[in-house]
């Protein structure tokens, strides 16, 4: 076997492959959430329209998206091997399971994985599927003809059973990163009594206000737009 | 103190085992091996078939009384051995599930014992300095930094039990192989073959079928010799910049 590939099959490669991924994914996460927090702007959706129409457009967003797709698959696929391989390696389950020793979160990564798998497919179907191959209406903001994916989202999140769905995805992701972003520096071998509770504290913080600050979204263009 | 236990019972590696309940009467200042002694003299006198079960020095270092005691490896209490948990810890008409370690790379031999022969295997890939033969060495001839030799007797203080295989959700084996590769590693006569060392120990470990570590910490947790996930982070360093630096693969 090639050294590449067998250090990427190795118990410690596939540990780097999550690791990877999953800080790809927790840096996306903040870029997206900058650009989606323009939805509450007081301006009828504009800025919002001219940032889709930017990120639809631009051929350097196009790249890092296709980066960000595979890194996706990539830390799904992975997540699902070693998921499987790791329920083989135990065998039969113990009678009595005591569970205090280890978080919520970290027993249940996988689960957590499934429903986060569940809600991006729905959350393209929504505005990302809407967008490249749905119709949208047009609308013109300075003389320019966009897409008005603003009324798209504005009318998905009327709905209330929408809100609630985001509201519950986003508590899922909290969960998920809660464990993945201070488990990210362990598996790339930094950890170190000098600055892993620092890592361990902004991990917390950003599994809190990332998700919080996305559920905002929704419940304010239900309540007052 | 009256005791309810119900113990994990299978004849050999091939039956099909299940849990078996015994009444047993213990006194608070035994031991949980005694314990376990007390009920196996009962059932010998009874003409049935004595429990299963592995100990050695009955003071902690040995590591073979492996038992899982109410979902815990080694029982309830922090950074004990089986053999160090005393009856004291449990209440007069309690019931005590007893159950051997569970990963397929254990298997177990019969009741609560399990072989434990991966670890071994693991070692002799690597867990090893080479040294000349003949005349015994100077201890103090190489000098090593205080803090340095601290960290190296920390890891070095793992007993190999496998209580780290036995509460990871996953059977990962990286506690033991992280804290012998520390242990060897973060001494001068251990670098001499510390790429060889971690890329072969990891190989082993991955042949014998443990589990992948996903960062739980039920490992640390529950370890007899309370060895740190500091010590996975290392061997996730040395295994990852070996395998990028050395032209040699081992």
């Amino acid at each position: 076997m090639n050294w590449l590939t067998h250090f990427f099959t190795s118990s410690i490669g596939k540990k780097i492959i999550m690791s990877l991924t999953g800080l790809f994914l927790i840096i996306f996460l903040l870029v997206h959430l900058i650009g989606n927090l323009q939805l509450l702007y007081n301006d009828g959706g504009k800025a919002f329209n001219l940032y889709a129409k930017f990120m639809t457009t631009n051929p350097l967003i196009k790249l890092s998206s296709y980066l960000l797709y595979a890194g996706i698959l990539l830390h799904a696929i992975q997540g699902m091997v070693l998921w499987s391989q790791n329920r083989k390696a135990k065998g039969r389950k113990y009678e009595v399971y005591n569970s205090t020793t280890t978080s919520f979160a970290s027993r249940h990564m996988g689960w957590l994985g499934v429903i986060i798998t569940a809600f991006l497919i729905l959350h393209l179907v929504q505005f990302w599927a809407k967008m490249k191959f749905g119709t949208v209406d047009m609308i013109t903001i300075d003389g320019m003809e966009v897409k008005d994916l603003y009324s798209v989202v504005l009318f998905t999140f009327k709905n209330p059973i929408y809100v609630v769905v985001y509201l519950i995805s986003m508590l899922v992701i909290g969960n998920h990163l809660n464990h993945g972003f201070s488990s990210t520096f362990q598996s790339l071998g930094l950890n170190h009594k000098k600055y892993t509770p620092l890592i361990k504290k902004i991990g917390v913080a950003y599994s809190f206000i990332i998700p919080a600050a996305y559920a905002a979204i929704p419940l304010i263009m239900y309540f007052t737009k | 103190m009256k005791l309810t236990l119900k113990i994990w019972r299978q004849k050999n590696a091939n039956a099909q085992g299940t849990f078996e309940s015994h009444q047993v009467e213990a006194d608070e200042h035994m031991s949980f091996l005694e314990m376990l002694d007390v009920l196996n003299e009962d059932l010998v006198s009874q003409k049935k078939e004595p429990v299963s079960f592995e100990h050695d020095c009955r003071e902690g270092i040995c590591g073979t009384c492996n038992l899982v005691i109410d979902g815990r490896p080694h029982g309830p209490n922090q950074g004990t051995t089986t053999c160090q948990l005393h009856m004291r810890h449990f209440k007069n008409g309690d019931t005590i599930t007893i159950e051997p370690w569970r990963a397929n790379a254990f298997p177990i031999i019969k009741d609560l014992v399990v072989d434990r022969t991966a670890f071994d295997r693991i070692i002799q890939s690597g867990g090893y300095v080479a040294v000349n033969t003949g005349q015994a060495q100077d201890g103090n001839a190489i000098p090593i930094e205080k803090d340095q030799s601290g960290e190296a007797f920390d890891a070095a203080t793992c007993i190999g039990c496998g209580a780290c295989v036995a509460a990871c959700p996953n059977a990962s084996a990286m506690l033991f192989v992280s804290a012998k590769v520390s242990h060897l590693d973060l001494l001068p006569q251990g670098k001499v073959e510390s790429a060889k060392r971690v890329q072969q120990m990891v190989n082993q470990m991955d042949a014998e079928g443990f589990g992948n570590c996903t960062n739980t910490g039920a490992c640390e947790a529950d370890c007899p010799k309370e060895i740190q996930l500091t010590n996975i982070a290392r061997l996730n360093r040395l295994y990852t910049s070996s395998m990028f630096s050395t032209s040699k693969k081992y």
